[in-house]
C-alpha cells in the first residue's frame, strides 16, 4: 500500500536506470544517508563506536571488495586476510615515513599498493579456477603474513613485531591513535564506507561490472563474445584487492592502533569475511552491509545478553556464541542459500502487494 | 514494526552497561579457545581473591571489590571490544594477561588514565615509568626471564657458557618475540650461539622446529610458549628424547597444564617462576573458610594452589595492595583511577607485608616508584617431578642483569616516547 512504483513515473533513461527506482527506497537511503551522517555522531560513545559501528564499517568495506571478485567476477579467494594485512602494513610505513602527508591520502595509497599486490597474487586465476584458485590465493595469504612477519623492515625493527598507529589528523581532528574521539573515528570509516560503496555500486553496473559478471557466469563464451578475460580477471583482482586494503589500513589506524600480522590478519579474518558475503548475499552491495552487520553485531548482541542480562558465565556464552552464529549460519545457508540480500529483495516484492496478494 | 521493535530492544541491549558500584577491577580472561586451559586457571585464582576480601574483610577498606569477567579468548579485537564495554562502570585497572591485548591497550589506557597491571607480561619497556605513565608491570618482566634464566645457565656452567648453543623455541607473536632482543645481547657478552625458532600460533605444528632440534643439538633450549604450544612442545622435546632437565620455559610455560598431558617422560622440565606455588600457604585456610567451603569459588575452586591460579592470585594481591595503598594516600576508600596509579606508584610490598597476607615468600619484594614501574625483576627455577605430580624450586629469586637491561629498557621506551610524541617525566 505505501511501498509501491504506482504513480512513480519515470521520463529519462537516467531516471529509469538509477540505483533505487521506488521513491520510498530513494528516501529511505537518503534518510539513513542523513542520520548517519548528522544525527550518529552526535550521540556516539566510545563503546558504540569501537565494539559495534566502527568494525561495522571497515568490514563492510572489505566484504564489498571480496564481494567483487567472488560475488561478481566469480574468483574464490581466501587472500583476504593478507591483502588487509598489506593495507595495514602499507599504511604503517607510509604514516612513519611521510608524516607531513594527509591521512586520507595515505590510505588511498595503501589501497593502491594493495591492489598492484593483488594483481600479483590474480595473475594465477588467468590459468586455474574454482577450487584451485582458492588455493593460490590461500597460499597468498600465508604468504604475506609470513613475510611481514619475517621481515622486521615492515614493523620499523621494534622489538615485538608489533606496529603502532602514531596519531595523524584531518582538520585538527585526531583520526588516529589514542586521543581521537569516537564520532572521528566513526565519521571516518563512514566517508569511506559511503564513498567505496558508491563507486562499487557504479562500477558493478557499468560494463566493467557486466564483463566480470560475464566472466563469472560463462568464462568462454564470454571471451567469445569479446570480454577480455586478462583485463577482466585482473581488474576484478585490483578493484576488490583495492578495497581491502582499506579495509586492512582503517582496521589498523583507526580501529585497532596496533597490530601484528598473524593475530590480526590470519586465515580467520579470510574466513570472516568470505563468510559476510555468503551470509549477505554474493554479487550485492546490500548483502555485503547485510553480512558484516550480521557477523560483527551478532556475537556483540549475544555477549551482552548472555553475560551482562542473564549473568552466565563467560566461558558458558563464549562457547553458546560460537554455536547460535554457526547454527544460525547453516540455517540462513539451507532456508535462503542466496543471503540475506535475497531475503531483504524478497519482502520488498511482498511488500509491493501487501496488502493485496494475488 | 516488528523489525523497529526488535531495533529498539537491539539498541537497548547494546547500549546497556552493568550497573556498578564499589571498586571495580574488570577481569578479561579467556576460559575458551586455544589459550583457555590456562587463562582459566589464571582467572579463578584473580576472582577468588577478590572474593576472599570481599567476604573475610568486607572488601578493601570497607569498599566491596567487583570483578566482573569478560571473555577475550586471547583476541585483540575482543579486547578492545571488553575494555570498551568494561571502562564506562568505572573500572580501576586492567590485567589482560595478554601481550597482544596490552599492546593494543597501553594507547587507549594512557589517554583514558586508567592503570594497566601487566605482571609478567606485556611490553617489557613499560619498566620506564618516566615514558608509561599509566603502565605497571612489576614484579618481573620477559627481559628479567631472558636474563634470569641464562644466569642460571651460567651458575650450571661455572660461569662461562662460551661456545655452548642454546635455541630459542618461540610463539611467533609479540609475546614471544619480546625475549629476543636481550638473548641476542645477552649471547654476545657471554659467547654463546643463539638460534631463533618460531612457531606460529597457536602453536600445534611445531615438527619442524624440533627436527632442527634434533639435528642442531643444542646444549640448551628456552621456551616462550602459551596454551597449547606449551604442551606440543614438552612432547615433541620427549619424543626426541631431548634431556629435559636442559629445557627451560618462561613463566608462562610452566604450568600443571602443559606438563601433565605429556605424563612421565616431562619429568625434569624447568621453568621460571616469581611466586610460590601450591596450597602450602596459610592464606590457603581462610580461602577454605571464606571461599570454597561455602561454594563461592570461581568454577568450584578446582584449580586452587595451581601455578596459573596462583599467578592469577598474586596479581590480585599486588592490585589489591595498590588499592589499599591508594586509600592511604588519598585518604579516601572510593578511591579513583587516577588515585590507583599514584597507589601503585607508591606500592611497597615488603617480605614482611606477604607474610601478614598469609603469603611468606611467595613473592619478591616489590618496590615502585615514579621511574620504576617494574620493580626488582627477580625470579626464580622450578621443576616438574612427574612422579609427585608436582613442582619443586630449585632456585633462590635471582636477581636479573641490569647492566644488560636497563639500557635496552631506555632504547626501547625512547623509541616508543618518540613515535608516540610523549615527553619523560619525573
Amino acid at each position: 500500500m505505501l511501498y509501491r512504483e504506482a504513480g512513480d513515473f519515470k521520463t529519462s533513461y537516467r531516471d529509469d536506470g538509477q540505483t533505487f527506482p521506488i521513491r520510498l527506497d530513494r528516501w529511505g537511503y537518503y534518510a539513513i544517508l542523513a542520520v548517519a551522517f548528522l544525527v550518529v555522531p552526535l550521540v556516539i560513545d566510545s563503546y558504540w563506536a569501537n565494539a559495534v559501528l566502527v568494525p561495522f564499517l571497515i568490514y563492510a568495506i572489505a566484504a564489498i571488495g571480496l564481494n567483487i571478485l567472488t560475488g561478481y567476477a566469480g574468483q574464490v579467494s581466501l587472500g583476504t586476510g593478507g591483502f588487509m594485512a598489506v593495507g595495514a602494513y602499507a599504511v604503517y610505513k607510509l604514516m612513519i615515513a611521510l608524516p607531513a602527508v594527509p591521512i586520507i591520502i595515505h590510505i588511498l595509497l595503501a589501497g593502491a599498493i594493495t591492489a598492484v599486490v593483488g594483481v600479483l597474487f590474480g595473475l594465477p586465476s588467468l590459468r586455474i579456477k574454482g577450487f584451485y584458485l582458492a588455493v593460490a590465493t590461500l597460499a597468498a595469504q600465508f604468504f604475506l603474513v609470513w613475510l611481514f612477519n619475517k621481515v622486521p623492515w615492515f614493523y620499523n625493527y621494534s622489538a615485538s613485531g608489533q606496529i603502532n598507529a602514531p596519531e595523524r589528523t584531518i582538520l585538527g581532528w585526531a583520526v588516529t591513535g589514542p586521543a581521537t574521539t569516537a564520532s572521528a573515528k566513526y565519521l571516518i570509516c563512514l566517508v569511506f564506507a559511503v564513498v567505496l560503496a558508491w563507486v562499487a555500486r557504479n562500477l558493478t553496473r557499468g560494463s566493467v561490472g557486466r564483463k566480470w559478471m560475464a566472466i563469472r557466469d560463462m568464462d568462454i563464451a564470454a571471451e567469445i563474445i569479446g570480454v577480455n578475460p586478462l583485463t577482466a580477471k585482473l581488474s576484478a583482482f585490483a578493484v576488490s584487492s583495492f578495497f581491502v586494503g582499506i579495509a586492512g589500513a582503517l582496521l589498523f589506524a583507526v580501529y585497532l592502533g596496533a597490530a601484528e600480522a598473524t593475530e590480526a590478519f590470519g586465515i580467520n579474518k579470510s574466513f570472516l569475511v568470505l563468510f559476510m558475503i555468503i551470509i549477505g548475499g554474493l554479487g550485492s552491495i546490500f548483502g555485503s552491509f547485510a553480512g558484516a552487520a550480521f557477523l560483527v553485531l551478532l556475537p556483540v548482541f549475544l555477549k551482552n545478553l548472555l553475560v551482562v542480562q542473564l549473568g552466565w558465565p563467560t566461558d558458558l556464552a563464549a562457547h553458546l556464541e560460537l554455536m547460535i552464529v554457526g547454527a544460525l549460519i547453516v540455517f540462513f545457508l539451507i532456508v535462503e542459500p542466496h543471503g540475506l540480500a535475497r531475503l531483504w529483495q524478497l519482502a520488498k516484492e511482498k511488500l509491493r502487494l501487501w496488502p493485496f496478494p494475488h | 514494526m516488528k523489525l523497529k521493535l526488535a531495533t529498539v530492544a537491539l539498541g537497548a541491549l547494546m547500549a546497556a552497561a552493568p550497573a556498578m558500584a564499589d571498586l571495580v577491577v574488570p577481569n578479561l580472561s579467556y576460559r575458551t579457545g586455544p589459550y583457555g586451559a590456562n587463562g582459566t586457571q589464571y582467572a579463578d585464582g584473580f576472582n577468588d581473591y577478590f572474593t576472599l576480601l570481599n567476604e573475610r574483610d568486607g572488601g578493601i577498606g570497607g569498599e566491596k571489590v567487583q570483578t566482573p569477567e569478560c571473555e577475550t579468548a586471547y583476541n585483540t579485537e575482543e579486547g578492545v571490544e571488553c575494555y570498551e564495554a568494561t571502562k564506562g562502570s568505572g573500572a580501576l585497572v586492567y590485567n589482560p594477561l595478554s601481550t597482544g591485548i596490552t599492546y593494543q591497550l597501553i594507547p587507549k589506557v594512557s589517554a583514558d588514565k586508567i592503570p594497566l597491571y601487566t605482571p609478567g607480561y606485556g611490553r617489557t619497556s613499560a619498566k620506564n615509568g618516566k615514558v608509561f605513565e599509566w603502565v605497571f608491570n612489576a614484579p618481573a618482566n620477559y627481559w628479567d626471564g631472558a636474563s634470569v634464566a641464562v644466569k642460571y645457565l651460567l651458575d650450571q656452567n661455572g660461569g662461562s657458557l662460551e661456545g655452548k648453543k642454546i635455541a630459542l623455541i618461540y610463539h611467533n607473536s609479540a609475546y614471544g618475540k619480546e625475549p629476543i632482543r636481550t638473548l641476542q645481547e645477552l649471547s654476545r657478552k657471554h659467547g654463546f650461539s643463539l638460534t631463533e625458532l618460531p612457531v606460529d600460533p597457536p602453536g600445534q605444528e611445531q615438527k619442524s622446529q624440533w627436527l632442527q632440534i634434533r639435528r642442531d643439538k643444542p646444549d640448551y633450549v628456552l621456551m616462550w610458549g602459551w596454551g597449547v604450544m606449551n604442551q606440543t612442545a614438552i612432547q615433541e622435546a620427549a619424543n626426541i628424547r631431548f634431556p629435559m632437565e636442559n629445557f627451560i620455559g618462561i613463566w608462562w610455560s610452566g604450568s600443571e597444564v602443559d606438563v601433565k598431558p605429556v605424563g612421565a617422560s616431562a619429568n625434569g622440565y624447568k621453568a621460571l617462576t616469581f611466586h610460590g606455588v601450591g596450597t602450602g600457604y596459610p592464606i590457603y585456610e581462610d580461602m577454605k573458610k571464606f571461599v570454597i567451603e561455602p561454594g563461592k569459588a570461581s568454577q568450584g575452586g578446582q584449580f586452587v594452589g595451581s601455578v596459573l591460579y596462583s599467578r592469577g592470585m598474586y596479581a590480585a594481591v599486588v592490585i589489591a595492595e595498590a588499592i589499599r595503598k591508594a586509600q592511604e594516600l588519598s585518604g579516601t576508600s572510593n578511591i579513583t583511577a587516577a588515585q590507583l596509579r599514584d597507589g601503585f606508584e607508591a606500592l611497597e610490598i615488603t617480605p614482611e607485608r606477604l607474610s601478614e597476607l598469609g603469603l611468606p615468600d611467595f613473592g619478591p619484594e616489590i618496590r615502585m616508584t615514579c621511574d620504576n614501574h617494574g620493580g626488582s625483576g627477580m625470579a626464580r627455577l622450578q621443576q616438574w617431578d612427574a612422579s609427585a605430580g608436582k613442582w619443586t624450586l630449585i632456585s633462590d629469586f635471582t636477581q636479573p642483569d641490569q647492566e644488560v637491561l636497563d639500557p635496552l629498557i631506555l632504547e626501547d621506551s625512547e623509541a616508543y616516547a618518540k613515535e608516540a610524541g610523549i615527553s619523560p617525566r619525573c
